[in-house]
């Protein structure tokens, strides 16, 4: 029972089709997973059911051994952070006021926001005094780092990045790569990942769970995916990308 | 750093959280229409004319009777059309007013060719009194210019049977009356090509510019003479006879309705026509009843408003209503576009009904609301009426802002374990400040051009020259109205701009 989320025989339907299909998943405690497929294969489902974006058909998730249900995902939000493509911050908000939107509605003290925000811009590598500019006015890369800060504010059980850094160019892709590792290593943070790129996904995952067409189709570490490919889906899958890394 | 104090209360639903501002919303209102209606006291009595000159100078003529009996008299100028008056003055809205028998009879009593004595038996059932006949009779007539008349012969309007190429400019009233246009065609069998509706006072400028050759008129009207017009012969007898009188309450204390009895069979046409030449002339009302008191020209007691106490008393009057109407609008509107932002059903229903009430032309909307009670003859009929139309900008451009939020940002909103009421006032709403702001500012503009119809039901403000200038046929009293509206109308453009500045936030206009 080290996992701090279970998801048993999870199926979610779209209209007729399946988005997922009877999901099992645990995601370990302290560990980063890494969701990887092609696009349209419900990894992202996955993190929306934890946030509930949307709800299960049948089948049963529980975080840290309560079940994600409407009267309990209140509570159960405010114990995760939740990061997407692009940074999903308020245009409205300077990069402060998108930090301490959550703080402030949870009634935290004003010093304690103050201290944990100089922690996170340390940790993040993120320049104090751009804290002021509107999302218009930050890049992309720092908009990430923003985004992840505000994810880590009241110091999440577990973070669920979707496809953090997919909208970046490669340099600056490589840079919060690495910085997130540390981040996560320092914090010892429990981490699901959502990426459709193997090289993240075994740079970053200390686990794989390979997702296609609604299921999980193979777990493991990346060697053991490369070793012992379960069907041709998975061998294809590797090959394609190891390709593309080779050149 | 200026990470604020948290802010007041978390964790009510969005249902609560709606229902409470729904809740304040309706106290707030009903605090805001009681404040515009019970200033209206009882007190003088209340007199109301519509808006063609011989309304204007009768009723002004009752009033100087009233206020040389001694008492307090107050006349609300150029209502629009008898069905307003006459609900007025049922509903006490108004204490009197000048009409006709023939339009008591047929438009008001539904009893056409009815003697004076049933008229006022059936009006005595609804609690209202009629004086004796002023001494005239101002019927309908069909009206041409003389050269064209006498070029096609034509005397008697049996004679117009021939002449199917004829343009009739007719004003509405007349077209939709039921001793008006329609009955008459088939009396006398007329089909002309061409039938316009048209003002009556720019009917007459129709007719002597010759756009229109046939028009209706009363038989006592200044511009028959002015414009050296002929009035054609009602051969077939078809018009009733429309004889002036005063309306009253019967509630009315005596000394008021002795005033205005005493005016029975004080003027014949000659003497009216003279009236109405007089006033429209002048520009002036009031001194062509003083003209009927016997008064000169010069020693006038009664000296008139000037200029820039007028238009100041209207431009209040006209921000008062757009203003309090807008405001409403918006307390109102902006809780319905949150709702309708749901979409679906409540979508189409709101933004349905909203659309409705916009199509109802604004006369009809004040003729509608007059007879209703709490409402009458009153700014807060009016204001209601500008709050109607105020909604729907308002309403779309907030449920529309809402709708337009893009899913990841929705979505980070609930992630972040935000309750719905804290999402709508920290996220939703401020993202959607540009298009609410912008519905705010369409309510705002169209308000201040609709609130010249008020005029129309005695509310005043910039529409009180425009119609009575509308009436007289002089631009000048047009413009004295209408140049002062477009400013303002500007000018509250102008201000919606820079409030844009301070109420939208910066990271939006970027």
């Amino acid at each position: 029972m080290n996992a701090l989320v279970h998801f048993r025989d999870v199926s979610k339907l779209f209209g007729n089709d399946f988005a997922l299909r009877d999901i099992n998943l645990e995601v370990e405690r302290g560990k980063i997973t890494a969701l990887i497929g092609p696009s349209g294969c419900g990894k992202s489902t996955i993190l929306r059911l934890i946030v509930g974006l949307v709800v299960a058909d049948t089948g049963e998730i529980q975080f840290d051994g309560e079940q994600i249900a409407p009267g309990t995902i209140m509570k159960i939000r405010r114990r995760l952070g939740y990061v997407i493509q692009d940074g999903g911050l308020f245009p409205h908000l300077t990069a402060l006021r998108n930090l301490t939107l959550q703080p402030r509605v949870f009634r935290k003290k004003r010093d304690e926001i103050e201290k944990r925000i100089d922690e996170l811009c340390q940790l993040t590598k993120f320049p104090n005094s751009a804290l002021d500019r509107y999302p218009l006015e930050l890049s992309g890369g720092q908009r990430q780092r923003v985004s992840l800060m505000r994810a880590l504010m009241l110091s999440p059980e577990l973070l669920l990045l979707d496809e953090p850094f997919a909208a970046l160019d490669p340099l600056v892709r490589v840079n919060l790569q690495r910085d997130l590792k540390e981040i996560c290593a320092r914090l010892q943070q429990t981490v699901l990942l959502v990426t459709h790129d193997l090289a993240e996904a075994a740079f970053l995952g200390d686990e794989i769970a390979l997702m296609n067409e609604g299921r999980i189709v193979q777990r493991g570490s990346i060697a053991d995916l490369r070793a012992k490919p379960a069907n041709e889906f998975v061998r294809e899958f590797i090959s394609a990308q190891r390709g593309l890394v080779q050149l | 750093m200026n990470a604020r104090a948290p802010t007041r209360s978390s964790g009510f639903q969005s249902a609560v959280y709606l229902n409470r501002q729904l809740g304040t919303c309706g106290s707030l209102i009903i605090v805001l229409i009681l404040l515009t209606g019970f200033s209206v006291s009882a007190d003088p009595v209340i007199i109301g004319s519509k808006k063609f000159t011989e309304s204007y100078v009768l009723a002004e003529i009752a009033k100087q009777s009233l206020e040389r009996a001694g008492l307090k008299a107050e006349h609300r100028q150029g209502m629009g059309g008898t069905i307003i008056l006459w609900e007025a003055l049922r509903g006490g809205g108004i204490d009197v007013y000048p009409e006709y028998t023939g339009t008591i009879a047929e438009e008001m009593l539904k009893q056409p060719g009815a003697s004076i004595a049933q008229i006022r038996n059936a009006l005595s059932a609804q609690g209202i009194a009629m004086t004796d006949d002023l001494g005239f009779n101002n019927t309908y007539a069909l009206v041409m210019r003389r050269d064209r008349s006498e070029r096609l012969g034509l005397k008697t309007i049996s004679d117009l049977r021939a002449h199917g190429e004829l343009k009739f400019g007719l004003t509405h009233e007349f077209l939709e009356r039921r001793d008006g246009w329609r009955p008459l065609s088939e009396r006398y069998q007329l089909a002309p090509s061409q039938v316009l509706g048209i003002d009556h006072a720019l009917g007459y400028g129709a007719l002597s510019k010759g756009e229109i050759d046939v028009k209706d008129a009363y038989s006592t009207d200044a511009k028959i003479g002015d414009y050296g017009l002929v009035t054609l012969i009602d051969d077939l007898h078809f018009f009733p006879q429309y004889k002036a009188v005063f309306l009253y309450r019967k509630m009315l204390a005596a000394p008021a309705s002795h005033a205005l009895n005493d005016l029975s069979n004080s003027i014949d046409e000659a003497r009216m026509i003279r009236l109405n030449s007089k006033a429209e002339r002048t520009k002036n009302y009031a001194a062509a009843a003083q003209r009927f008191f016997g008064a000169t020209e010069n020693s006038s007691p009664f000296v008139s408003e000037t200029f820039r106490n007028k238009l100041l008393r209207w431009v209040t009057r006209h921000l008062e209503l757009a203003g309090i109407s807008l405001l409403l609008a918006v307390i109102v509107g902006l809780p319905l576009g949150i709702i309708a932002s749901r979409g679906g059903v409540i979508w189409h229903t709101i933004l349905g009904i909203t659309g409705v009430i916009q199509t109802i032309p604004s006369l009809a909307l004040l003729a509608l609301l007059v007879p209703l009670p709490f409402f009458g003859i009153s700014a807060r009929t009016a204001i209601v009426a500008l709050f109607l139309y105020g909604l729907l900008p308002i309403v779309r451009n907030t449920a529309t802002g809402l709708q337009d939020i893009s899913r990841p940002l929705r979505e980070s909103a609930v992630a972040l374990g935000l309750t719905a009421g804290q999402r709508l006032r920290k996220i939703f709403l401020p993202l959607a400040s540009r298009s609410i702001l912008a519905g705010i500012k369409t309510s705002a503009v169209i308000n201040i051009g609709t609130a010249t119809l008020a005029a129309l039901i005695g509310a005043g403000g910039l529409g009180e020259p425009i119609i009575s200038g509308l009436n007289l046929n002089d631009h000048v009293t047009i413009l004295e109205g209408a140049i002062p509206a477009a400013l303002l109308a500007l000018l509250v453009q102008f201000f919606f701009d820079l409030l844009d500045r301070v109420l939208i936030p910066r990271g939006l206009r970027l």
